[in-house]
């Protein structure tokens, strides 16, 4: 399942003019970050993945169907997407009824749900609030209900706006986990993002988007090891990166983000310099 | 001198099943940059409540222990009053802020306590300038980026002269260069003014080089407390899922590599580097 964005513009009603030409090829089981400034564009692109805004002009297709001759409803089987907030997404009684409520609108019979419900909430670790009121929860678990209540109708393609906020240490890396699991199976997965250690962490590809434009696509090794770049967009360099940005003048290579990698380069260079 | 000392500190939100912070006993020294970090729920913002009163006073529940602050007893001292000692900075500042205007945000609390207009005209003009936002002044708080509110949120505290200033994960909703610039203006705080502060916050990567003093909570308790670098040394930290920072673990892996690096375990980038172009050399 391919997402193709051709030439997109959009303009608000208010006459903000948030995408100036954006054009992207998303194939299937890529796991891309969108990363940028606020006011970058970065939410509004990725809301017209599944339909929810439509092109002023240009064309965003979805497995060759353009956004604009289908419904949102009919995408969201396929385009999965998470808020920011989860609080924009929740309005339902309990966790059970939240994750229930898609699954019931797409048709399925009460054995499935069941099935989906069991699937998602031991996916997540939500098992014990089945009966709880979302409201009660604390952030980072209405996060998760929200990831769940999207991830139980088993779209192909996931969007995670903001994912690692207001998420601890230990939180953030049960995440990277997960999307590992994701992308064994072979789902498409576009994070929406700030934080440059999680993407140092997931080393996904990096589009980097500025003023409604994209600035940079690529590797995140490449891209997040730009000072220039970065610091046109607000984004900070992950620490490794900042490491060898400083070490530069000893000869060692300035694109690395991972620490493992760090650590091999370091010790060699240690090594032959020591002796 | 300690600004902030708990004795068993424990409190019991009110119809909950279990204190969310139990037997906490800490000290805070004037001048001192502290950090308190741990997993979500393990009760840091809890324990920020406790120290201008709003636990209990506010949120009711149940607590024990005790709690000085600037020497006045914070659970039974009138909260209002604590304000002029202890300033309080929350998450989201769009929650802080509501007047038409900046510096009439940032004069809110001073007209509360009945300043003079001559007195509250210096106190604003001093808290816009030390964080950077004199020039935005007459614009509306609502017009401005989430970096920009925050600033005026600090400066709205700043204003009141506090002894303590205590913010809670300040920067969660910020593009990291503008995070980085929040925490330059707090830290130059701390160095200038002297002012002592708290800092709430899971990122560790960015914060832990500005603090001496950090305190590690888990399931309501304190784990660890102590002097910045000792504790981030120490390895069973890394047990309770704190985000150690990246130069911190590397420094690590090192040396438990043979690489025989020399100098304190470092907090940050800048630190890491300069220990291993030193080694290279």
């Amino acid at each position: 399942m391919t997402l193709e964005i051709e030439d997109l513009h959009f303009t608000y009603p208010s006459g903000v003019e948030a995408l100036k030409g954006v054009s992207l090829t998303v194939k299937n089981g890529e796991f891309v970050a969108i990363m940028g400034q606020n006011g970058a564009g970065k939410t509004t692109l990725v809301k017209h993945f599944n339909g929810l805004l439509k092109p002023t002009s240009g064309r965003v297709t979805v497995d060759d169907v353009e956004t604009t001759k289908t419904s949102v409803a009919s995408l969201a089987r396929s385009v999965g997407f998470v808020f920011q907030n989860p609080d924009h997404q929740l309005f339902s009684e309990t966790v059970e009824e939240e994750i229930s409520f898609a699954l019931k609108n797409f048709g399925y019979d009460q054995n499935a749900i069941e099935e989906r419900i069991n699937w998602a909430v031991n996916l997540l670790g939500l098992s014990q609030y089945r009966k709880t009121s979302p409201f009660m929860l604390s952030g980072g678990e209405r996060k998760r209900v929200a990831l769940a209540s999207v991830l139980a109708w088993d779209p192909q393609i996931l969007i995670l706006d903001e994912p690692t906020i207001g998420q601890d240490h230990q939180q953030k890396e049960n995440l990277r986990q997960f999307i590992i699991q994701l992308q064994t199976q072979g789902k498409t997965i576009v994070i929406v993002t700030h934080d440059v250690e999680f993407v140092a962490e997931c080393n996904p590809r990096v589009i980097l988007m500025r003023g409604g434009k994209i600035v940079a696509d690529g590797e995140g090794k490449e891209i997040l090891t730009t000072p220039q770049l970065l610091e046109e967009s607000s984004i900070v360099l992950p620490q490794i990166a900042q490491v060898f940005t400083q070490l530069a003048s000893e000869g060692l290579p300035k694109n690395i983000i991972d620490i493992y990698e760090a650590k091999r380069l370091l010790l060699k260079v240690l090594k032959e310099r020591q002796t | 001198m300690a600004v902030i000392e708990t004795k068993n500190l424990t409190y019991t939100y009110p119809g909950a099943a279990k204190p969310s912070i139990s037997d906490v006993s800490i000290k805070v020294e004037k001048g001192e940059f502290v950090l308190i970090t741990g997993p979500s729920g393990c009760g840091k913002t809890t324990l920020c409540r406790t120290f201008n009163g709003l636990i209990p006073q506010f949120y009711q529940g149940e607590l024990s222990g005790e709690i000085e602050v600037t020497g006045l007893d914070a659970a039974t001292h009138p909260t209002y009053e604590m304000a002029k000692s202890v300033g309080l900075v929350f998450q989201n500042p769009e929650n802080q802020l509501f007047a038409l205007s900046v510096e009439k945000d940032v004069a809110f609390g001073l007209e509360n306590l009945g300043f003079d207009r001559q007195e509250m005209r210096k106190r604003v003009d001093w808290a816009l300038n030390r964080t950077g936002i004199y020039d935005l002044r007459e614009r509306s708080p609502h017009e401005m980026s989430g970096g920009q509110q925050q600033r005026v949120a600090i400066a709205a505290v700043l204003a009141m002269q506090p002894e303590i200033i205590v913010l809670d994960e300040p920067t969660s909703f910020l593009d990291p260069l503008s995070a980085e610039k929040i925490f330059e203006v707090i830290h130059d705080l701390n160095q200038k003014l002297g002012l002592t502060v708290v800092l709430v916050e899971h990122r560790l990567d960015l914060t832990a080089k500005y603090a001496n003093h950090i305190i590690i909570m888990d399931q309501g308790k304190v784990r660890f407390d102590g002097e910045t670098r000792k504790v981030l040394s120490n390895e069973e930290t890394r047990l309770i899922g704190v985000g150690i920072p990246k130069s911190t673990l590397l420094y690590e892996m090192l040396n438990r590599e043979g690489a025989d690096l020399n100098g304190d375990t470092p907090l940050s980038s800048e630190e890491l580097a300069k220990i291993l172009l030193e080694a290279m050399r």
